[in-house]
């Protein structure tokens, strides 16, 4: 996917003093970093706020990467710590709905949204809002997972856990993400079933 | 008896490859032949795929131009280890070490080992350790103080490097 130059020749560049071509590592992996954060928030200012500080942290302390892992897995350690200082910073709440109460506010929303978007929904739409249903942990695990090009070993670095027990937050958030698919979007789930 | 999540656990390793081989061919065996397992792996699998292709949110069309005018303002801090030359570290302690390892040797050297003084409650006569030859030389002066300057650069290195981590820690 990556035909230009890849992350470490980049990051070399910047540290002999060229600024510019920073902005290539920042296009390559905006989009993973503004995703994880909106895992975080639902507000697409704040994740954008977040992400942009994980950038700046990401070139402030670039001189402290020694390559001994991926950049990418680097940079979303970075977004990890990012996301959870800014959080409490902005004294934000993150809500599952996991949590009963948010749970039914979100069932009496969805009764009307239903109505009017079932016809239209893709089963890849189906899947893209189910995962903003999760728990912030449980849509990064399957974020990392599968759009991060993370294995377990680097996911468990990222989120300060052995890999056995990321294996165990990945085969729980799967089975949510499907049961918040079949809870929400029943009709859908049918259909792929048949 | 709710035996879903064994099933699932082990269809999940297939899926991802994270099992073994031999149980890869007795899942692979399963799949083939009975029903229950054909069908979840078909309903996993499908998932699977879904999450594989799902969609990553893109933030605003000036978030890189925003991003690289706040990195303008800074400059980066050379790494904390990047002017700690470990071998230097190392030189100058050993240099220090065999220092002190040599005024004891030239201290014992001069000791009279046999004789013993009936006045002094010392066990050994330490009387004909001439210090003074050390101290009233001019170039054993200037080594002196070239070992005090070298000490003082080492403690600066080492007081410069917590300084940092502290700062990087407490903005982490």
């Amino acid at each position: 996917m990556n035909t230009g130059p890849n992350d470490n020749e980049i990051i070399s560049r910047v540290l002999r003093g060229e600024q510019a071509p920073y902005a290539e590592l920042v296009k390559r992996y905006q989009n993973f970093v503004f995703t994880i954060a909106l895992r975080y928030t639902p507000h697409r200012e704040d994740a954008e706020e977040i992400a942009q500080d994980v950038f700046i942290k990401a070139y402030r302390s670039l001189a402290d990467f020694r390559g001994e892992s991926k950049f990418s897995t680097w940079l979303y350690t970075i977004v990890s710590t990012t996301c959870i200082t800014f959080l409490r910073k902005k004294k934000l709440e993150v809500q599952s709905l996991d949590n009963e109460k948010v749970f039914e506010m979100a069932e009496s929303h969805d009764s009307g949204f239903r109505a009017n978007q079932v016809e239209q929904k893709s089963k890849l739409q189906m899947v893209n809002e189910a995962i903003k249903l999760l728990s912030p942990d449980d849509g990064k695990v399957i974020t990392l997972f599968y759009k991060g090009e993370q294995s377990l070993e680097e996911i468990g670095k990222i989120m300060g856990l052995d890999p056995n027990t990321v294996k165990v937050k990945l085969h729980r958030a799967r089975r949510r993400l499907k049961e918040k698919m079949e809870k929400h979007f029943v009709q859908e789930v049918k259909d792929i079933m048949n | 008896m709710d035996i879903q999540p064994t099933i699932e656990e082990r269809l999940w390793d297939y899926i991802d490859g994270t099992c073994n081989a031999e149980e890869k061919t007795f899942i692979g065996q399963l799949i083939a032949t009975n029903q229950e397992w054909m069908a979840k792996y078909k309903e996993l699998l499908e998932v699977h795929q879904l999450m594989g292709n799902l969609e990553l949110e893109q933030p605003s069309m000036r978030f890189t131009q925003n991003v690289m005018e706040e990195i303008g303002k800074y400059h980066i801090a050379p790494a904390a280890q990047s002017y700690i030359n470990k071998k230097v570290i190392w030189g100058i302690g050993t240099f220090f070490f065999l220092t002190i390892i040599g005024f004891l040797i030239y201290g014992f050297g001069q000791v009279d080992w046999s004789s013993k003084d009936g006045n002094s409650i010392l066990p050994l006569d330490f009387s004909k350790v001439d210090l003074s030859v050390f101290f009233n030389n001019t170039y054993s002066n200037i080594f002196m103080m070239v070992n005090v300057v070298l000490g003082l650069v080492l403690l600066d290195m080492y007081l410069e490097k917590k300084k940092k981590v502290k700062n990087k820690n407490m903005e982490l």
